[in-house]
């Protein structure tokens, strides 16, 4: 027990999943994870939401009845009023407070949404991983120069997990000013030192493996036994990680978009953005934020149920 | 004990240092810096050079981050640039709000957490495992700004059973001895300001406390779950041991102490779900405070937060190792 433990204790008991049970069963690791989730509730129920999702968000804009700025000005509506109009023929989800049809910007706000998960759990895993990786590396054969370098860069990242992730993001994002690509790289960024530690971590338990022992007696390079032999046993927990992070990456980017951070263009309208814009009305007309609500639970729900019901696969403890 | 509580506080020196280094550096790499971050973008040149004299970031950068550090030890946070107050002085104005709406939504989540958890794993594949198991995913997946949101549109605007913002009614004259409006009212007698207070406490508190909530229900049912599962168990149970003493003494003292470390170390999420809260309740603390300073961009508030948010967040963290300690005695000999 050091301080700063719960963020990085959890990622370092995920970084542990990588122990395989190879010894046990005999089977790999995956197949082995994958029978078991098909016959898990929570990884089929995950993973329909997730395959509906982003099934809306590839082929929904195109669906859409109507532009994303389209305004209809023939009815009742008061521009900035708070006034509503309902579920009707052609408007499924009725009109916002500016005349736009609801459900076209639900659905292309799904590919929004998607938009930003996706990229800011990348921008944290790639660049997450290549520095878990290196310090995965020097830690396991860089000898004692490598060590050292292990110790700093996990330092630096117990430094960026010991922060409030929110805070960091919104203290990135302040910097940056408001943005679409703002709001991908704040969430991203946090993310970073997760993935880092994570991937460090499974690559030290790989890196005390018989195999790797082998592989040093054999005389293979270095560089080629981490890439070849410690980095695609390590990577499951990341896989683990990187589907819960999808969930983490949408509710903080809503949360960003709360704060006024979010993408301010009206034609690319984002969950986040249409639920803190719908805000202002929920007292006299809550439908407005509920759509884009739901869609964030739901699809941030689909994300952790998946997430979870891997890691659960992966983890032996739970096996029997 | 005295050397553990010695060691964690040594430990600490590395890790605020990074901190502070990070900090200074991001503040230096502000767009234009922190000049043009005073004087908006028009400001002319010969303006920033001025600014940029007033403020020593003419001087080679060693020397800056020896009087960022100084200034941090003498709790100078700079001052803001929107209402010109001195940061620190705001922090600890608006601080007793943030914490005592945290330690209601603590107080709320244990409450609740641990029983749940523990009833969720003593019945598991029940209906109540299923039930606060899922509602515990959920939980992690609302958005807190939307519950709270929800929670102010349903119970204050509709039903009007809470008051929808503020920590007190306008119209109450109550002392203010602490700054906790609560326990001012218990100290001066005044309990309809107490009460007053809690009515105001409750919405926010209940939204914040959903992320701890769902922590602490999933902590403790999967703590109790492997502890149950633990041979002294079956060792007590079957020497016939009163079933509340096994209760009691065994599954509980062992399995609440993972949820302790987490209860503890919430508190990082916590302060950003405030934020957030705060601002839709326009509760009055550094949530709503912060909220302001990001949106007038005002940078020497912004780190002096979380510079700030940091120390707390460390501090707690310190205080959790060393309940730890006193739980748990194994822990006491490393």
């Amino acid at each position: 027990m050091t301080i700063l433990t719960n963020k990085a204790d959890k990622i370092d008991r995920l970084a542990e999943l990588t122990q395989s049970s190879e010894a046990v069963t005999g089977t790999s690791l995956w197949r082995e994870a994958f029978r078991r989730m098909r016959s898990s509730k929570m990884a089929i129920i995950g993973a329909a939401i997730i395959a509906a999702f982003v099934l809306v968000a590839i082929v929904g804009p195109m669906l859409a009845p109507h532009g994303p700025t389209a305004q209809n000005w023939r009815s009742e509506v008061f521009p900035n009023q708070g006034k509503f109009v309902g579920m009707r023929g052609e408007n499924w989800f009725g009109l916002d407070h500016l005349g736009r049809d609801m459900f076209s910007r639900w659905l292309v706000g799904a590919r929004q949404t998607l938009l930003v998960g996706v990229v800011s759990m990348l921008i944290g895993l790639i660049i997450g991983a290549a520095v878990g990786i290196l310090s995965g590396a020097a830690a396991t054969l860089g000898g004692k120069v490598g060590q050292r370098v292990d110790t700093v860069i996990m330092r630096v990242t117990d430094i960026m997990l010991s922060l409030p992730s929110l805070l960091l993001a919104v203290s990135i994002a302040a910097v940056l000013g408001q943005s679409l690509t703002t709001v991908m790289i704040a969430v991203g960024v946090v993310q970073i030192p997760i993935f880092a530690r994570l991937l460090r971590g499974s690559m030290l338990v790989q890196g005390g493996a018989d195999y790797v022992l082998a592989a040093k007696a054999v005389g293979i390079r270095r560089k080629r036994i981490v890439l070849t032999q410690i980095l695609p046993n390590s990577l499951s927990p990341v896989i683990v990680q990187a589907t819960l992070s999808l969930a983490t990456a949408i509710i903080e980017a809503a949360a960003l978009s709360y704060l006024g951070l979010g993408n301010p263009d009206p034609a690319v309208p984002e969950w986040g953005v249409m639920l803190s814009q719908a805000q202002r009305f929920f007292d006299n007309e809550p439908m407005m934020a509920a759509y884009p609500a739901i869609g964030i639970i739901i699809t941030a729900l689909g994300f952790t149920l998946l997430g979870e019901a891997m890691r659960e696969a992966l983890d032996p403890k739970l096996r029997g | 004990m005295l050397r553990l509580v010695v060691r964690r506080l040594l430990q600490l020196i590395p890790t605020l240092l990074g901190l502070s280094v990070l900090l200074f550096l991001w503040l230096n790499r502000l767009p234009g810096g922190p000049a043009s971050a005073i004087l908006g973008e028009r400001a002319t040149e010969a303006e920033v050079a001025r600014i940029n004299r007033a403020l020593g970031l003419d001087e080679p950068v060693h020397v800056q981050y020896w009087r960022f550090l100084k200034r941090i030890f003498e709790l100078d946070l700079g001052t803001s640039v929107q209402t010109g107050q001195p940061v620190w002085d705001e922090f600890t104005r608006a601080f007793p709000a943030t914490v005592e709406l945290s330690v209601a939504a603590i107080l709320i989540a244990v409450v609740l957490g641990i029983p749940m958890g523990y009833l969720a794993a003593k019945h598991r594949g029940g209906w109540l495992d299923v039930a606060s198991v899922s509602g515990s995913l959920l939980g992690i997946c609302i958005p807190v700004f939307f519950l709270a949101v929800l929670l102010r549109g349903i119970f204050s605007v509709q039903l009007q059973w809470f008051p929808s913002q503020g920590r007190l009614d306008s119209g109450l004259n109550a002392t203010d001895v602490t700054g906790f409006a609560v326990l001012d009212g218990l100290l001066t007698g005044e309990f309809d300001a107490s009460w007053n207070a809690i009515m105001h406490l409750i919405l926010p508190a209940v939204a914040l406390a959903s992320i701890p909530l769902a922590v602490i229900v999933r902590m403790t049912r999967a703590s109790v779950l492997e502890v149950l599962g633990e041979d002294y168990i079956r060792t007590a149970e079957s020497k016939g041991l009163d079933k509340r003493v096994v209760r009691g003494r065994h599954v509980l003292r062992n399995a609440l102490l993972p949820v302790i470390t987490a209860v503890g170390l919430l508190t990082g999420s916590l302060l950003s779900g405030a934020v957030l809260t705060e601002s839709v309740f326009d509760f009055g603390g550094l949530g709503s405070f912060i909220r302001t300073a990001i949106d007038g961009r005002d940078y020497p508030v912004l780190v002096g937060f979380i510079l700030f948010i940091a120390m707390v967040y460390v501090i707690i963290n310190l205080l959790v190792d060393l309940a730890y300690s006193i739980i748990d005695p194994r822990v006491r000999v490393h």
